[in-house]
C-alpha cells in the first residue's frame, strides 16, 4: 500500500531563545490528497510550525517525515526538493516584474530566457486548476488576490505536492475567497496535499477535511470537519467556552455628530483620486463600520477626518453639542485633537503610526499630552504614568513594566496601548483602524467590548474592519468603500456578508 | 562643415570615458549596490593602465604597442577590480553604510592615482615628461580604410579601440539585463534581495560579481582617458569630474546601459559646448559646463513626475542585505 501521510510531524519543539517555546511536543499528520487546516490564536504556533515545513526554521527536537521517508528541511531548496511549498501571508513578489518573470525566479534553465516557451507552460499549468492570471502582467497593477494567484502558480510551477497557505483569506473578499477555495478544490482533485493557516473558524468549517488545533504552541488535537462545529473548534481553541456574541445594544439619543460632504482627497502624486465624493454623517451613541478591501481609501478617510490628509475640496462638520456646529476641513490635526476626536489607526506593522517603538509605556501616553500640565518648561509625567498603568491594568497588558519599550511588547499587547490611549481620553468622535488585527479572540472581544462602552457613552465610534462577521455583529450601519467611492451604507443587523462582498467589488458581481 | 566634425568627435572623445563609467555602475547598482566609489575606481583604472604601459616600455628594449596594449588593460582591470574589492567586502560582506564606503573610495582612488602619477612623473624626469608613445599609438589606431571614407568615416571609424569596446559592453549589457536569466537574477536582487534570496538566488554572490564588474568596465573609462584621450601622459586631478557625471548618466539612463550610448553622446556634446560658443566670458564659460548637471536634474524630475515603476530605481539600491532581519 502506499504512503497513507504525505507529512507526519513527531514531538516538534521549537524554542526562541530560554523562555519562549513556540512549539512544544507537537504531533500531526497531513494525509495524501486531503485539506488539512490548522486553527489556532494569534501566537499559538501555527506559522512556526509551517516555517519549519519550509525550510525557515530548523526544530530543536522531534522528527519530520516527508512521504514516509525522515526528512532534513535546512533551508527553503530542502523544501522544494521535497515538493513542499508554502505561500506566506507577505508575498514575496518582484513589484516591476511580470508574473511570468516572478514565476520563474531563481530556477535553473538555459541563460538564454525563451519567454515563448514559459508563458506556454505557465498557461499550461493555470488552465489545468482554473486560474486567472496573465502571465505578461507587471505585479504592481495587480490586485492582492491576483498577486496571490501568483504565488501559488509559482509554487505549483516548481513542481510542489504539497502547498501550505498561511491565512490566505486575509486579504480577499468573500468572493475572491470562494475563487481561491474553488482551486483549491481542483489541485485536491488532482492529488496535492494542502495545509491551510487560519483563524476563521467558517472558511474552517467549509473547505478543510480534518483540522488540527494548536494552542499556545501546544498540538490540542485533530477532529473531522464533518463531526466539527464552530463551538466545539473554538472550545479547542480557547480552551474554555466563549460566546461568541458581542452585546450589541440599541442605539441611543442618535443625534449626528459629524458630518462629512463630498470629500475629495487626491493621491500623493496627484494623478488620480483615492477618495471621491465621499458624503455620510456618523451619529452619537452608535458604531458606523468601515467595510472594504485594505486599500481603499480607509486610511485616507479617517486622516482626513483628523485633519492628517491633504483634502482636494469638501466639508467635513462637526457638531459636539446639539445645536452647535464646527467645520473642521479649515483646522489643523492638533486642534482637531482638543475637540476630542480620536484616531488609532493598526497598520500592518502595528507600530508605523501611533506609537514610538523604541519609547516605553509612559512615553507614548506622553505623545498626546506632552503640552499640557502646569510647568512651563518641564513636561509633567506623573499623570501619563498613572494613565498607562491604568491601560496595563484594565487592558492586561502583559509587560514586563511601564519603562519597557514598546518594540519589545508582542504585537497584541502594543495594539491594546494604542487603543487604550485613544480611548483613554473620553473622546467624542473615536476612529479606529483594524483595532483586533492580530489580537485573540480574549483581547479582541475585550477591545469590542471598549467599543460597545464608548456608543454607550454617546461617542460616535467609527470602526474600519477587515473581518465581516465581526462587523456585522458589532456595528449598527456599515459604510463600505470601493476604489475610494461610497458604494454602499447598509443597516448591520439586517444585511448579510454577500451583499458587502458585492459592495465591496464595487457593485458588481465578479465575472 | 570641419566645426561640426570637430565638435562630433570632441563630443564621442569626453562621452566614452563617461559611457564606460556609467554601464559600469549601472551594473553595479542594478543589483543593489550604490558605488559611488566609481570616480575612485575611475582614476585607479586610469593610473594603473599608465604604470603598466610606463614600466613595460621602460623595461623593454623595442616595446610592441600590441604587448603594451594587453599589458596595460590588464594591470587597468587589476587595480580596478580591487577598488571594487574594497567597496564589495566592506558593504556586502561588512555591511557598512554604502554612501560613505563609496566617498570614501573615490578620495583614496583620487589620491592614489595622483600620487603614483607624481611618482612616475618623478622616475620619468619631470612632470608632464611621461610619455609611453608606443601603447598609446596602439589604443589610437583608427580602422584603416574605413576611416578614410570622407566625412561619414570621419565621424563613425575615426576612433581607437576602446571607443568601440565601451559601445560593445552597452550593448552586451543591456542585451543580459533584459534577455537572459542571469540578468533577470540581477534585477531580482537588486529590487528585492529577501524575495530573490527565497527563490534560491545567491544575493551575496550576485551583488559581489555585478559590483566587481562594474567596477572593471568603469575602469576602463580611466584608462581611455589617458591612453586615447591624453595620448598616454599624466595630470595631476586631469580626469575632474568626468566620474560624477557618468553617476549622473546613470540616472539620466533610467538604469538602461543602451540610454546611456545616447546620454553619454549628449553629455560629452554639453561638456565641450563652451569651446564652440564663440564670445564666452570665463564666468559664462563654467555656467555653460553646468548643463549636463541641469539636464540630470532636468530628467529627474520629468520621470518622477511620470513615476513608472520601471524608470525607478532599483528598490533597494544602497540597502545592505542580512537574512535574518526579515
Amino acid at each position: 500500500m502506499a504512503q497513507e501521510y504525505a507529512i507526519e510531524l513527531k514531538n516538534v519543539t521549537k524554542r526562541f531563545g530560554e523562555k519562549v517555546i513556540a512549539n512544544d511536543n507537537v504531533s500531526l499528520n497531513l494525509r495524501k490528497g486531503e485539506i488539512l487546516a490548522i486553527l489556532g490564536e494569534n501566537g499559538s504556533g501555527k506559522t512556526t510550525l509551517m516555517n519549519m515545513l519550509s525550510g525557515i526554521y530548523f526544530p530543536d527536537e522531534g522528527q519530520i517525515i516527508v512521504n514516509g521517508q525522515e526528512a532534513l528541511i535546512r533551508s527553503p531548496k530542502d523544501a522544494f526538493d521535497l515538493k513542499i511549498g508554502m505561500i506566506h501571508q507577505h508575498f514575496k513578489l518582484i513589484e516591476i516584474m511580470t508574473a511570468a518573470q516572478n514565476i520563474i525566479l531563481g530556477l535553473k534553465g538555459p541563460n538564454h530566457l525563451d519567454m515563448k516557451a514559459i508563458r506556454a507552460s505557465i498557461e499550461e499549468l493555470t488552465n489545468r486548476y482554473g486560474f486567472d492570471l496573465e502571465p505578461d502582467r507587471k505585479i504592481y497593477t495587480m490586485s492582492v488576490s491576483q498577486k496571490q494567484t501568483v504565488e501559488i502558480v509559482k509554487v505549483l510551477y516548481r513542481g510542489a505536492d504539497i502547498l501550505i497557505l498561511d491565512e490566505p483569506t486575509a486579504v480577499l473578499t468573500p468572493q475572491e475567497t470562494e475563487k481561491l477555495f474553488d482551486v483549491l478544490r481542483n489541485m485536491k482533485k488532482a492529488g496535492k496535499s494542502i495545509i491551510i493557516i487560519t483563524h476563521k473558524l467558517n472558511e474552517v468549517l467549509e473547505i478543510s477535511d480534518r483540522v488540527s488545533v494548536l494552542r499556545k504552541g501546544r498540538y490540542i488535537g485533530t477532529v473531522d470537519t464533518c463531526d466539527a462545529t464552530a463551538e466545539s473548534l473554538t472550545e479547542m481553541m480557547v480552551g474554555e467556552k466563549v460566546t461568541l456574541d458581542i452585546d450589541r445594544t440599541e442605539p441611543v439619543d442618535v443625534r449626528p455628530c459629524l458630518e462629512v460632504k463630498g470629500l475629495n482627497v487626491k493621491s500623493a502624486d496627484g494623478t488620480r483620486n483615492v477618495l471621491s465624493d465621499i458624503t455620510f454623517t456618523a451619529n452619537t451613541g452608535e458604531i458606523l463600520g468601515i467595510a472594504g478591501i485594505s486599500g481603499n481609501g480607509q486610511k485616507e478617510l479617517l486622516e482626513s477626518i483628523a485633519r492628517l490628509q491633504e483634502m482636494e475640496s469638501g466639508e467635513i462638520k462637526f457638531y459636539p453639542e446639539p445645536g452647535s456646529c464646527i467645520t473642521l476641513e479649515d483646522k489643523k490635526a492638533d486642534e482637531v485633537l482638543q475637540m476630542g476626536i480620536r484616531m488609532a489607526f493598526v497598520p500592518e506593522d502595528r507600530l508605523g503610526m501611533g506609537l514610538v517603538a523604541s519609547m516605553d509605556i509612559t512615553d507614548n501616553m506622553m505623545l498626546r499630552s506632552y503640552n499640557k500640565g502646569d510647568n512651563p518648561v518641564f513636561t509633567d509625567r506623573k499623570t501619563p504614568r498613572e494613565l498607562a498603568q491604568r491601560v496595563v491594568d484594565k487592558l492586561e497588558v502583559v509587560t514586563p513594566g511601564l519603562t519597557t519599550p514598546v518594540r519589545r511588547l508582542s504585537g497584541g499587547n502594543v495594539q491594546k496601548v494604542l487603543v487604550g490611549r485613544e480611548i483613554a481620553s473620553g473622546p467624542k468622535v473615536l476612529m479606529v483602524a483594524y483595532p483586533v488585527r492580530g489580537l485573540d479572540i480574549n483581547s479582541s472581544y475585550a477591545i469590542y467590548n471598549l467599543l460597545n462602552d464608548q456608543k454607550k457613552k454617546g461617542s460616535a465610534v467609527l470602526c474600519v474592519g477587515e473581518d465581516l462577521d465581526v462587523l456585522l455583529d458589532l456595528c449598527d450601519r456599515i459604510l463600505v468603500l470601493a476604489g475610494g467611492r461610497i458604494s454602499g451604507i447598509v443597516d448591520a443587523r439586517t444585511s448579510t456578508k454577500e451583499e458587502l462582498g458585492i459592495l465591496m467589488t464595487g457593485g458588481k458581481e465578479e465575472a | 562643415m570641419n566645426v561640426l566634425l570637430a565638435f562630433i568627435q570632441g563630443a564621442i572623445g569626453q562621452g566614452i570615458t563617461i559611457l564606460f563609467g556609467a554601464t559600469g555602475e549601472i551594473v553595479t547598482e542594478k543589483s543593489g549596490n550604490l558605488n559611488l566609489g566609481i570616480p575612485g575606481i575611475m582614476y585607479m583604472g586610469g593610473i594603473a593602465g599608465l604604470m603598466g604601459a610606463f614600466f613595460y616600455e621602460k623595461g623593454t628594449a623595442s616595446p610592441s604597442p600590441a604587448m603594451g596594449l594587453l599589458v596595460s588593460m590588464l594591470t587597468c582591470l587589476a587595480a580596478s577590480f580591487l577598488g571594487g574589492l574594497i567597496y564589495s567586502v566592506l558593504t556586502v560582506t561588512l555591511r557598512a553604510n554604502q554612501n560613505v564606503v563609496g566617498l570614501a573610495l573615490t578620495t583614496f582612488g583620487t589620491g592614489f592615482a595622483n600620487f603614483f602619477g607624481g611618482s612616475i612623473s618623478k622616475i620619468a624626469g619631470g612632470v608632464g615628461q611621461i610619455s609611453v608613445a608606443s601603447t598609446a599609438s596602439a589604443y589610437r589606431a583608427k580602422i584603416p580604410v574605413l576611416s578614410g571614407i570622407p566625412f561619414v568615416g570621419k565621424i563613425l571609424f575615426n576612433y581607437g579601440i576602446l571607443t568601440y569596446l565601451a559601445i560593445i559592453i552597452s550593448v552586451i549589457v543591456t542585451l543580459v539585463i533584459l534577455r537572459t536569466r542571469t540578468g533577470l537574477h540581477l534585477v531580482a536582487v537588486g529590487e528585492s534581495p529577501a524575495t530573490a534570496d527565497a527563490a534560491g538566488i545567491n544575493v551575496n554572490r550576485y551583488k559581489y560579481v555585478a559590483t566587481l564588474c562594474g567596477s572593471m568596465i568603469a575602469g576602463l573609462g580611466g584608462l581611455y582617458f589617458v591612453m586615447d584621450y591624453l595620448g598616454g601622459t599624466w595630470s595631476n586631478n586631469g580626469f575632474g569630474d568626468r566620474g560624477w557625471l557618468a553617476v549622473a548618466l546613470v540616472i539620466l539612463a533610467l538604469w538602461n546601459p543602451a540610454n546611456a550610448i545616447w546620454g553619454a553622446l549628449l553629455f560629452g556634446a554639453l561638456y565641450i559646448l563652451y569651446i564652440y560658443i564663440p564670445g564666452l566670458s570665463r564666468a559664462n564659460q563654467e555656467l555653460v559646463k553646468m548643463l549636463p548637471y541641469l539636464v540630470t536634474i532636468i530628467v529627474l524630475v520629468l520621470t518622477s513626475k511620470r513615476n513608472k515603476p520601471e524608470n525607478q530605481p532599483p528598490a533597494s539600491l544602497g540597502l545592505s542585505y542580512f537574512r535574518e532581519e526579515r
